[in-house]
């Protein structure tokens, strides 16, 4: 019993960490289908300002919560200087934005490393989420609460956005058929900044939750990407419930698997049923359907 | 002067063969006669270290202790009265690139002596282009044992000077479990085979045993097996990122060095900032130099350091272990009077250094170099601090051949 609940919890947390990581990605990849291999990245550069942030301000409490939005604006920023640098001049050429984004995410590394030196740097983590909360016998580390937490909320966030506002029907709308959309009067270049400075702003929103989970890096970015892209893939193009259904799969799977066998082996299993599953749905758990010709 | 063409051939040979054929049979190909020039008053040794790439991070303060060693040598006077003359290459992190500029500082720049290497796998790529050009390298990084090329000096330890005194140290603590956690490559599993044979013959428990893929981010599973286990103390040789989130998460469940300390061996100052000194506080770590160590010795070496580098620097194991190799070097080919690798290796045994972290003393016959461990505990102020110490240097013994529980492992 004991293991049950904390391999289940450990399993949600787990999953909560993979939907931050991937919930910027579901917009942009998922709805906009834009390949974008600096997302991880972006992941960086919210961690590193959690750390200038921390180091600004000295409380690790009310940093936490004041890097959350600043976080955001900065990933947001950096991805619309990417989208109307780069990316809007290739919108159709998915080979050539998987190629750029790439060059992309290489030149932030660097950046990062000139800026911040190459050894990894430390966020303390507030009083309040120091240690476990007992909760019947069993502890939970106060973090992987508040990431699971902040998962939640975010994900809330952003559905209820796609689904009451007018951005969110817009978005819909462009997804679903870009050229009647674009008939109906919808711009759908603004349209597409919009997503992509909402994608990306979540990236750095994840960047601030993972520094309480591990080191941060350069290359923190290159650790979360591949898993950010099977949750995207798994869930189904085009829609963010997929993503959400799919990470938590993903999580639980690998806490499971490595709490019988080893990290290692849950990885590789993890990957095969990832890849038997494509073979039975390669649209992912949820597709849009949509009549679009395209 | 070896042609430019001819010099092609043996980068070809090298690089299609894989060189392993070297190794497999050191004397099917006579080596060519050695290009070093002794005529000037200058003589040419060279780095090679990761300057780019994954391993850079640590690879650099390596560069830069051996720097530091070469500007002092030549403050003094030099080596046989001549001056160092440093050729520095970038190894990249890529074994098969270290092999490449080893070739290249050798049979090209014709360099005395080269300094450098940090992985397993780095050292075994260089290993037989050494051995083929019967040239000399000097290692200076803890390894998993199990080697001694006549053309590598190790410097670092071996697994009878780290690995067995940090299980001495637990034993004599009343420690009577273990769990072990590890990265997912040789080194942590070649250590866990020799911890277990030592555990079988001490009657210590293992509880659980962990690798996790290098690089891997989520340790809630394994914390989670390590605290159920409630094993005596943890053995950890997880690398690089992977310790940030392993303590992270310890911490986060609420365990403590007092409940189940956790010893680590890959774990030096320049690592506790990037874990977080609150993380990692109180839990111990196995090396033989700390930048704590009170000898007069040792405060010249990191004033120098700091002086050259900044304030803000820390000096650590591996950094201090080149150090003292280029410092060997200049003894070994002092007592041999000449810089020929046949005279420098007659010379080595015995040859000593009074280095940071106290006398060590060349082993002729292995190429190790007898060395005290240390056990240290980690300070709120982020340096390490001696536990516990072996008391004298302990004489290499890279298979294990004294310890009767070891035999088989070897093989």
């Amino acid at each position: 019993m004991d293991v049950v609940v904390t391999q289940v919890f450990n399993g949600l947390s787990g999953g909560s960490i993979l939907l931050l990581a991937a919930l910027g990605l579901a917009l942009t990849f998922g709805q906009m289908g834009v390949i974008n291999m600096a997302h991880g990245e972006f992941i960086m550069a919210g961690a590193y300002t959690a750390y200038v942030t921390q180091n600004v301000l000295g409380s690790a409490g009310l940093s936490l919560v004041v890097s959350l939005p600043i976080a955001f604006a900065i990933g947001s920023a950096l991805g619309v200087v990417l989208e109307a640098a780069l990316l809007r001049r290739m919108y159709h050429r998915p080979l050539d934005t998987l190629l750029v984004t790439w060059g992309v995410s290489l030149v932030l590394q660097q950046l990062a490393r000139d800026v911040f030196g190459t050894a990894g740097v430390d966020v303390p983590a507030p009083e309040w989420l120091g240690g476990p909360v007992e909760v019947l016998g069993f502890s939970f580390p106060r973090t992987r609460l508040f990431i699971l937490l902040l998962a939640i909320a975010a994900f809330l966030a952003l559905a209820a956005a796609l689904r009451y506002t007018a951005l969110g029907r817009r978005i819909r709308a462009t997804v679903q058929n870009r050229p009647l959309a674009e008939t109906s009067g919808i711009s759908t270049r603004a349209t597409d900044r919009l997503t992509f400075f909402i994608g990306s702003g979540l990236a750095g929103v994840a960047g601030v939750a993972l520094t309480l989970m591990g080191s941060i890096s350069p290359n923190l970015g290159t650790a979360y990407i591949v898993d950010a892209f099977l949750v995207v893939v798994v869930g189904g193009i085009g829609q963010i419930r997929g993503a959400v259904i799919a990470a938590f799969l993903l999580g639980v799977a690998q806490s499971w698997i490595e709490y019988s066998t080893t990290a290692s082996i849950a990885k590789v299993l993890v990957f095969a049923l990832i890849v038997a599953f494509l073979q039975v749905r390669p649209q992912g758990i949820f597709t849009v359907r949509t009549r679009s010709l395209a | 002067m070896i042609g430019a063409a001819a010099l092609l051939t043996v980068g070809l040979v090298l690089s299609a063969c894989g060189a392993r054929v070297d190794s497999a049979d050191p004397s099917g190909a006579a080596a060519a006669p050695s290009c070093v020039d002794t005529s000037g008053n200058e003589i040419k040794i060279g780095f090679l270290n990761s300057r780019s790439g994954t391993m850079a991070i640590s690879e650099n303060t390596v560069f830069d202790s051996l720097s530091l060693a070469a500007e002092q040598i030549n403050a003094a006077g030099g080596v046989l009265g001549k001056q160092l003359q440093v050729v520095a290459e970038d190894g990249a992190s890529e074994p098969t690139i270290f092999a490449e500029k080893a070739q290249k500082l050798i049979r090209s720049d014709c360099v005395a002596a080269v300094f450098g290497g940090w992985t397993s796998s780095s050292r075994k790529a260089m290993l037989p282009v050494f051995e083929s050009n019967n040239a000399l390298l000097f290692y200076p990084v803890q390894y998993e044992g199990l080697e001694a090329s006549k053309n590598i000096f190790y410097t670092g330890a071996t697994t009878n000077q780290q690995i067995i005194p940090a299980l001495d140290y637990l034993k004599e603590q009343g420690v009577t479990s273990l769990f072990l956690v590890g990265s997912d490559y040789v080194f942590p599993q070649t250590a866990n085979k020799i911890i277990k044979a030592y555990a079988a013959a001490n009657g210590i428990e293992i509880r659980g045993e962990e690798y996790a893929p290098l690089g891997h981010t989520d340790f809630a599973t394994i914390v989670a097996k390590v605290r159920d286990a409630g094993a005596g103390a943890v053995f950890n040789t997880l690398n690089g990122d992977s310790n940030v989130a392993f303590f992270k998460e310890y911490r986060n469940l609420g365990l403590t060095p007092e409940q189940m300390p956790v010893i680590s061996v890959s774990i030096a100052e320049e690592e506790v900032g990037g874990i977080g000194v609150d993380n990692i506080e109180g839990q111990l770590v196995a090396w033989n130099y700390y930048q704590t160590i009170d000898t007069p010795t040792n405060q010249r070496f990191v004033e120098a350091f700091k002086a050259k580098y900044g304030e803000n620097r820390v000096t650590s194991d591996p950094m201090e272990a080149a150090y003292t190799s280029l410092w060997l070097w200049k003894g070994m080919v002092e007592k041999a009077g000449s810089f020929d690798v046949a005279a420098v290796q007659a010379a080595a045994d015995g040859v000593t250094f009074d280095a940071p972290e106290g006398t060590v003393t060349v082993n002729g016959e292995n190429h190790h170099i007898a060395k005290t461990a240390l056990i240290g505990r980690i300070g709120a102020d982020g340096l390490i601090h001696t536990e516990w110490s072996s008391g004298e240097p302990i004489e290499p013994d890279p298979y294990l051949t004294t310890y009767p529980w070891a035999s088989g492992l070897a093989s």
